[in-house]
């Protein structure tokens, strides 16, 4: 349409443009994600053997001095401080009392290539209560229902910041139905955060495979039910990238072997 | 091309109050734009146009931030096309007349940019442009109430030698809005501080230029030599506000949420750059009419006869 005033033409210029840029950075539509879903993975089911299954686990350590905890202030909103009678500390870095972390994704990086395993039917259940993520970090498989509950009298948004998967943000009054949601790409890690109360965030793991595990409050994990074979173990944490990331292991029949992974802060 | 603009304002100044109100609630509007990206609450609010669904969400959180912006957006728009009707109807001039539809035009844009930046979540083309596009509509509204002024019909002359002022006063309102872009890119992509420092350097450059060039005419106007001091304490307390903004964003580079100095500072940092860029507008429109003054009257003296 031309415009009616040559005056007029220079912001319906400038919007058009804008928009058809930004249109270009949309991530990813329905039909990229289900073309993914129906031709990448492998038809067959790979079925593992109990009486062969092989296991890892270990520890995550850290080294050095880490970042003190930070204190979360919820004082400007009531509803979340009325939650809680102690002080609530942010779950980015959380040292154990062995020098290990909590909170570390750890997952099958390499070796199941060519595999697809089943998904499972039961969801993974990420709930928000006392204005925090409870999981602080999980792991899903690709295309695993995701049950999101928000248990706190107070209205919260869902917000995954994902680079593979569709980006969304649903709000979540209290006392509403819980949100089924799935992961259709496989991610790590994905972000999820509430704008509402900018200090709740949480890590979402999307695998193709079930083998991923979160250290726990001892800094352990433990990977079950793995074919034997070559594979290379990752870990993922939030803020400290350094160290001894990455192991590869080799396992044999029913085998169980230890790896032991060392975080420590950017120098 | 005739640059000039009529100096007498005529019925204009009826609407003069009116739109320095709608000058400053659009200022507000700003402030309320930056402590919506200081508490990161820009996506606090999933839906737009209605919030929740509803004119009157829950009051909880970031919604707070989120939602007053958008009221006080709402009431902005509602003064623009009430102020667009006005200079329609009273102002004899037809370039300011335009300038009247140009702001309507810009504050629709610009509530249009602010849905597609949540409905998108937050792409940084979009919300640079909306972070720029506010300072364009502050620009327009505070020269529609200069023009209509009792200032703006002040009389100006300026026969300092050197560059003329009004393209001086033009390169430094040109500096301080690609320094705002600068600022607005550097704050929504998370990109280097390099390119708004070089910014800042030029700014006070120009902007100390213009201000020697005013305060050396010696029969600059009180109009000039006031927007000039203006001018000049903004910039100071800019540069202050800017250094302690970056040092505060350094050592709270580790906060697991938005810290409230750091919000604080940042949003003084660019209301105070609004503020920066509506004093060299002023100063621009005003240099501009000392051109205009002196081509008229240029225009009025007869040819001198050439000597056989």
């Amino acid at each position: 349409m031309m415009c009616l005033k040559n005056y007029l033409c220079l912001p319906v210029a400038l919007l058009a443009a804008l928009f058809a840029g930004a249109c270009g950075s949309v991530d990813i539509d329905d039909e990229d994600l289900d073309a993914v879903d129906g031709t990448e993975a492998p038809a067959v089911v790979t079925r593992v053997d109990p009486a062969t299954a092989a296991t890892v686990n270990g520890k995550v350590f850290f080294e050095g001095d880490l970042p003190r905890a930070r204190r979360l202030a919820m004082d400007a909103e009531p509803a979340c401080a009325g939650l809680h009678t102690e002080p609530v500390y942010s779950e980015v870095v959380v040292p154990n009392d062995n020098k290990t972390l909590r909170h570390v994704f750890v997952y099958v990086k390499e070796g199941l290539e060519g595999m697809k395993f089943e998904t499972p039917t039961e969801p993974a259940v990420l709930d928000q209560k006392g204005c925090i993520y409870l999981p602080h970090m999980m792991g899903v498989q690709v295309n695993q229902p995701v049950r999101i509950l928000n248990s706190d009298p107070t209205t919260h948004n869902v917000h995954p910041t994902p680079r593979n998967n569709r980006e969304w943000n649903e709000s979540m009054a209290p006392n509403v139905p819980p949100k089924m949601k799935k992961f259709p790409r496989e991610e790590v890690m994905i972000p999820v955060k509430c704008n509402v109360h900018p200090w709740m965030k949480s890590y979402i793991g999307v695998l193709p495979h079930p083998f991923f595990s979160v250290t726990d409050g001892d800094g352990s994990f433990e990977i079950t039910g793995l074919p034997p074979g070559e594979y290379t173990i990752g870990i993922w944490h939030e803020f400290l990238k350094e160290g001894v990331t990455t192991h590869k292991v080799t396992l044999a029949a029913s085998e169980s072997k230890s790896v032991d992974f060392t975080l420590k802060q950017a120098s | 091309m005739n640059h000039s603009l009529p100096t007498s304002i005529g019925s204009a100044g009826s609407y003069h109050y009116f739109a320095v109100i709608t000058a400053c609630f659009t200022f507000l509007l700003i402030v309320a734009g930056a402590l919506v990206t200081g508490n990161e609450a820009g996506l606090s609010v999933p839906d737009w146009p209605l919030s929740y669904g509803s004119l009157n969400p829950p009051w909880e959180g970031n919604i707070r931030y989120e939602h007053g912006h958008r009221l006080v957006a709402a009431f902005v728009g509602l003064l623009t096309i009430a102020l667009a009707v006005w200079v329609w109807k009273k102002e004899p001039r037809r370039p300011v007349r335009k300038l009247g539809w140009i702001a309507l035009g810009v504050v629709v844009a610009q509530g249009i940019l602010g849905g597609v930046t949540v409905l998108w979540y937050l792409p940084a083309p979009i919300s640079v442009l909306h972070a720029c596009l506010a300072q364009t509509f502050f620009c327009l509204v505070v020269s529609l109430a200069w023009l209509s002024s009792s200032a703006w019909a002040q009389r100006v002359r300026d026969r300092s030698p050197g560059l003329p002022l009004n393209r001086l006063a033009m390169a430094a309102a040109g500096a301080i809005y690609l320094q705002l872009l600068l600022g607005a890119i550097f704050r929504h992509t998370q990109s280097g501080i390099l390119p708004h420092l070089l910014g800042a350097l030029l700014v006070t450059l120009l902007a100390g230029w213009l201000m020697a060039r005013v305060f050396r005419s010696p029969r600059a106007s009180s109009v000039l030599t006031g927007a000039a001091t203006l001018l000049g304490v903004l910039l100071a307390l800019q540069l202050l506000l800017g250094l302690a903004s970056w040092l505060l964003r350094l050592a709270t580079a580790d906060a697991v949420q938005p810290q409230f100095p750091v919000v604080a500072v940042t949003t003084a940092h660019v209301a105070v750059g609004a503020l920066i860029l509506a004093a060299s507008v002023i100063l621009a429109l005003q240099s501009w009419r000392v051109r205009s003054e002196e081509g008229r009257a240029e225009s009025r003296t007869p040819a001198t006869p050439v000597n056989p």
